[in-house]
Parts: structure tokens; C-alpha cells; sequence
């Protein structure tokens, strides 16, 4: 099974990554400004008071000591409390995450929906009316940041066209019933819960944030397929399968593709995590409740342990995401299984 | 020889449109091949034989204009239309360096049931023994387990044995080997040419070989066709190379340039001068500019074809 030894080796391979995460992100804590036992202590307290609640958090241990007693902690899940929201930051996390995933893949989805047939279609004409039209595509995608398309399209389609329903979250629950939470995305657990309505709005509500998204996304998952595409089309082993009389739609859809999924996949991971960051700006504007918004609000609020228990999981997301690619990639390319 | 042949080709030109001008890639190729001959297509880099193989095979790009009097093949016109039924089934073409030739995400063995399964409609069952068989034929020890093997996990010379399994899977009237043994080192290059040479007896299949060996030539085929700068300039039989009895001047240089086992580097005599630019107008005799014996009058077409035997003919006014 070299498969399953690529995925035990690469998960291996992931473990120095977590590990570096959680020591950066504890580092970072330590070292940004501020005394956390002054901040709890508040404005009245006293130099005696302030040492009690250093020692009381652990504060006055050696460094090592604390990051054993943080590995401690994070083994129990406890990323500790939001001074803002005053409610566990892991639990806080939890809730929000679905939201972004949802947003995110259903971008990522308009994405490739748009972006690969187009690549596939450019590079069959090189030249051609559609070669200059993915060109086009790709650099405004490439070009406008995604909060000024975003706000664009809550201008047009909401304020003047008024066919996108107010640019307010998820779903309104003023109209609607929240669906009793199973998957935590609303397209799906609509459905669970029977509820065609919900789910007709709720996808109305995602409709344009994620093609704000989604256009972002969009240009170097189109670029690399066309380029993907037109070194597999030109190169010597399509040649001998016209050479050796196989289909046109053969070479083109299973031969040719089938070597430009590596490089596409690639930049499939690529995308994915810039579509992570650029949620933060998208969630800002359709009041999105994920945790984009939610690292914001920590940010200005300066409530450490939620940025750092935001910090640790995108690190972690990342890792798990670079693994599913990587997976990806040794079941679409048998070269990648050998690669150590 | 009464039998009429496999493949006749009149008058054929070929001009590439790019932007820097029109690139007169061949002119005037006259070739004939007969059922179960093996002719060998020699010349430098850029002489133009490749692509006149690619145009036997309808695999030229849209630049390509294309004009004949006529190409045909077993007795049909050879078209863009024709030639797309016939390809991998009566033509079949081989190409050099072949660790790229291949898919290299597919195994070998289902590479070569593609190629079955597309002209003719097997189980696929029966397409895996026919690989198989494929592989057999070509000499490839163990050939189930090779069935199983990336074109990565087998050396160059297993490719190419691969290559060829796939090109005779459909047992083809005509095949055309591209430089098949570039980039194999000798003692593969002989095992592969000595496979084609028993193949091409035991089906009486043709074979165009397309080299820039001169010698290579000489020992495997029946015929030599020399090519410089998009002219056929001397076809002759295979025996005449051996015996150094070639006329064209370029053709003379060609076997000069031959390096001896025993040559040391400075031995070697190369042929002065490069080719032409094939864009804009060229004297008739594209070979004037390097050749010795050249005259003036050189320049002026048309360029006399002049037999020295019936199966011997030099394209040069003053050659001996």
C-alpha cells in the first residue's frame, strides 16, 4: 500500500509543524506588550495583589515551565477564555468555523465551476476570443481587492438592483428558523431539517459573498490550468497518443487533464489558504459571523488568548490542508509516491 | 517489383507561416516506399525529416500549408480526414526519447490497451493478454509485471521496446521510427534496431527510419533517402552508403563525417558552413552555399534530378 505509506509518512512528516505552531503562538503571547497579571488585576490594584495573580496564573514560573503547563493546557482543549466574548475560546472557535468553511468552499466551488473549464478552453485555442477572455478574467481577479468587488456587489445587486437580500450573515432569522445545528452549514443542515425555504435563503445569502470570494479565487486556478494544460497538450506523450490515433476528447479530457491535475491541485491548496485570510475582509462586509470577523474583533479588543487560539488553529487548518493536497497529489501522480 | 507501392509521395511542399516570414520547410520531396522496405531518412538537424514524417502522419500544427500532387497510401489518398482513421492502425510512429514519449501517470501496459481498445473493440480482459502479448513481442522479459510498471520505474531502453509494443499493437502496414534509438547508449541502440529490423521481416511491415546516422542507416535498411535543408538530395540503396559510393557532395560529406572508432576528435570532419535560412528566396540547390563544388549556375531552378541507376538518384548538376 505505498498510498497509505505516503499518508503515514506525510502525517508524520506534519508532527514538527504542529509543534513549531504551538511554540511560536506561545511565544508571540509572551512576547507581545503588556502584563496580562496588570490587565486582570485592574486599574486598582496594588504591586501585592498584581504578584498574587501572576503566581496565580503561572506568570512567575521560568519560561519552560509555562510552556509545559500550556502543552497541559491545549492537551485538554483549553485555549483559554475571551476576555470579550467571556466565553471558552475553543468553544467560541467551534461556533464559528462552520460559517467560514461554508463560505469558503462554496467560493473555492464557483471557482473551479468557472475557472478550469475556461483554462481547459483557453488552452485548446491558444490566441482565441476565449484565450483573451481568460486573460481578462485573471487579471481583474487578480487586480481588485476582494472588498472592493465585494462592496460592489452589495452595491449593485443589493442597493440598486435589490435582487441579493440584505448583506446581514447567514440567514435572517427573523423570517426564518435557525435549523437545529448538525454540520454547522446551514446548506446542508437546512435540508436535515427539512426546511426548503431556510435553505433557499440561506444560499441567497452566500450567493454573493462567495462570488466575491470566489473571484479572487478564480484567477490563478484558471491561469495555472491554462498553463497546465498547454504543456500537457504540447508535450511529447500527447503527441504519441495522436500519433497513435487515440480520440481528440481522449487526449484532451484524459490523458492532458489528468497530467495538469498535479499543478492544478497545487495551486488548489494555494488558493484555499488565501481564501482563508481574504475571509476576513468578505465576513467584515456581509456581517458574516466566522471567525475572520471574529480575529478582528480580538485583534482591536486586544484579547490575546482568542488571537492566539485563532493563530493556532488557522496554523493547524493549514497543516491538515497541505496533508489532504499532498494525498491528493500521490493519488493523482504515481511519481509523487516515490518522492521522500 | 511489380507490386504497386505502399506509399508514393509527388511533389510535396510544406511552408510554416510565422511572423518573422514564410519558412519553406520541404520542396518538391518525391519518395517512394514499397510493402516490407525499410528506408532509412538521413540528415543534420533541421534538414527537414522529422517534419516530413509528421506530415506522412497528419501531425502537423495549423501553421503547416501542406501541398501535394499527390501522397497515397495501400492505394488510398492520404488526407487529413484518411490518415486520422489509419493512424495507430495501419501507420504507426515511434519517437525518440522515449521516457517521454509516454504517459507518464499511466502504466505502461494500460497504455498500450488504450491503444487496442480504441481500434478495435475488446473486453478488456482480452485487451490486458493482447498487451501482454505486446509486450512479449518486443522482448520484454517478465512482461506481466512490467504491464504493472510507470514509464519512470523502466530505463530508456525498455521504454522504447514499450513505444514500439504500443506503435505494432495493431500490426500496421507503415511504421515511422523518429530517431528511436537518440539517447539510448550502443549496445541498447543495437538490441532496439535489431527488433525493429526482425519485426519489420516477420509482418513484412514498412519501415521509415529517421536518422542522422548515416552508418546506422546503412546497416538496417534496404534504401537511404539523404535529406538537406528540406530536399531529398540522393536516394540510394542501403549498400551504396557502405560502400562510400554516394554522389551528392553533401551526401559525401555526410559520410566523411561518419567518426571512425579509432578517430581522435580532431579526425573529425565536419561539414563546413550550416544550414540556410529557409525563410525568403533560396537558390535552387539549397546546398550551394557550403558546397565545393558549386557554380553559379547552381542558383538557377529547375534543380536537375539525374539517375544513376534506376534505384539511384542525385539532385545535383555537377556531381560526379
Amino acid at each position: 500500500m505505498p498510498l497509505l505509506l505516503t499518508l503515514l509518512r506525510r502525517i508524520g512528516s506534519a508532527i514538527p509543524s504542529v509543534f513549531g505552531v504551538i511554540l511560536v503562538t506561545f511565544v508571540l503571547a509572551r512576547a507581545l506588550p503588556g502584563d496580562p497579571a496588570a490587565y486582570y488585576a485592574g486599574a486598582s490594584a496594588t504591586p501585592d495583589s498584581i504578584a498574587q495573580i501572576r503566581s496565580q496564573l503561572g506568570l512567575d514560573q521560568p519560561l519552560i515551565v509555562q510552556f509545559f503547563g500550556y502543552l497541559g493546557q491545549l492537551a485538554h482543549g483549553n485555549l483559554g477564555q475571551s476576555t470579550s466574548s467571556g466565553q471558552a475560546v475553543l468553544s467560541d472557535l467551534i461556533e464559528r468555523l462552520p460559517a467560514s468553511i461554508e463560505l469558503t468552499l462554496t467560493a473555492l466551488m464557483f471557482a473551479l465551476i468557472v475557472a478550469i473549464p475556461l483554462g481547459i478552453w483557453a488552452a485548446t485555442r491558444p490566441g482565441s476570443w476565449v484565450d483573451h477572455l481568460c486573460r481578462l478574467l485573471v487579471t481583474l481577479g487578480a487586480a481588485f481587492p476582494t472588498f472592493f468587488t465585494a462592496l460592489t456587489f452589495v452595491y449593485i445587486f443589493y442597493f440598486q438592483l435589490d435582487v441579493a437580500p440584505e448583506p446581514l450573515g447567514r440567514l435572517s432569522e427573523i423570517y426564518y428558523t435557525m435549523p437545529p445545528r448538525v454540520t454547522g452549514l446551514l446548506l446542508i443542515d437546512t435540508l436535515l431539517a427539512g426546511d426548503p425555504e431556510a435553505f433557499r435563503a440561506a444560499f441567497a445569502q452566500l450567493i454573493l459573498p462567495a462570488i466575491s470570494l470566489g473571484l479572487f479565487a478564480l484567477a490563478p486556478i484558471a491561469r495555472v490550468t491554462r498553463a497546465a494544460m498547454l504543456e500537457a497538450l504540447g508535450s511529447d506523450y500527447c503527441r504519441t497518443a495522436r500519433a497513435m490515433g487515440l480520440s481528440r476528447g481522449r487526449i484532451l479530457f484524459v490523458i492532458a487533464l489528468r497530467n495538469a491535475a498535479l499543478p492544478i491541485l497545487n495551486v488548489l491548496g494555494m488558493v484555499f489558504s488565501f481564501l482563508l485570510g481574504a475571509n476576513v475582509l468578505i465576513e467584515k462586509v456581509f456581517a458574516w459571523p466566522g471567525i475572520g470577523a471574529y480575529a478582528v474583533n480580538a485583534v482591536i479588543a486586544s484579547d490575546y488568548a482568542a488571537v492566539q487560539g485563532f493563530v493556532l488553529m488557522m496554523a493547524l487548518l493549514f497543516i491538515v490542508l497541505n496533508l489532504v493536497v499532498d494525498l491528493f497529489a500521490s493519488m493523482a501522480d504515481p511519481r509523487v509516491r516515490y518522492d521522500d | 517489383m511489380t507490386a504497386p507501392p505502399l506509399l508514393t509521395i509527388d511533389k510535396l511542399s510544406l511552408d510554416f507561416d510565422t511572423r518573422s516570414g514564410t519558412v519553406k520547410a520541404l520542396e518538391d520531396i518525391d519518395l517512394t516506399l514499397n510493402k516490407g522496405e525499410i528506408l532509412g531518412i538521413v540528415g543534420e538537424s533541421g534538414s527537414g525529416k522529422s517534419v516530413l514524417s509528421f506530415a506522412i502522419m497528419g501531425l502537423l500544427d495549423e501553421a503547416a500549408k501542406l501541398r501535394a500532387d499527390k501522397i497515397s497510401f495501400g492505394g488510398m489518398a492520404l488526407n487529413a480526414k484518411s490518415v486520422a482513421e489509419m493512424r495507430g492502425r495501419e501507420l504507426s510512429m515511434i519517437f525518440q526519447s522515449p521516457r517521454t514519449a509516454l504517459n507518464p501517470i499511466r502504466k505502461v501496459g494500460k497504455q498500450i490497451e488504450d491503444v487496442l481498445v480504441r481500434h478495435a473493440p475488446l473486453p478488456r480482459k482480452a485487451a490486458k493478454s493482447a498487451a501482454i502479448a505486446a509486450l512479449r513481442q518486443v522482448r520484454i522479459p517478465d512482461p506481466e509485471r512490467r504491464y504493472n510498471a510507470y514509464p519512470f520505474e523502466l530505463s530508456g531502453g525498455m521504454c522504447q521496446r514499450v513505444m514500439i509494443a504500443m506503435a505494432l499493437a495493431c500490426d500496421p502496414t507503415l511504421l515511422i521510427a523518429d530517431e528511436p534509438t537518440t539517447g539510448l547508449d550502443v549496445t541498447t541502440q543495437a538490441v532496439v534496431m535489431d527488433l525493429i529490423r526482425d519485426i519489420a521481416a516477420e509482418r513484412n511491415m514498412a519501415v521509415i527510419l529517421i536518422t542522422h546516422d548515416l552508418a546506422l542507416a546503412g546497416e538496417y535498411c534496404d534504401r537511404v533517402a539523404v535529406m538537406h535543408a528540406g530536399h531529398i538530395v540522393e536516394v540510394a540503396p542501403a549498400a551504396q552508403v557502405a560502400q562510400n559510393a554516394l554522389r551528392h557532395p553533401y551526401a559525401r560529406r555526410l559520410f566523411a563525417a561518419t567518426p571512425a572508432a579509432s578517430a581522435e576528435l580532431e579526425d573529425l570532419a565536419a561539414i563546413p558552413g550550416s544550414l540556410p535560412d529557409l525563410r525568403g528566396t533560396l537558390p535552387a540547390c539549397r546546398y550551394m552555399a557550403r558546397c565545393e563544388i558549386a557554380r553559379p549556375d547552381c542558383a538557377q531552378a529547375p534543380l536537375p534530378a539525374h539517375d544513376i541507376s534506376p534505384s539511384h538518384l542525385v539532385r545535383c548538376r555537377y556531381c560526379p
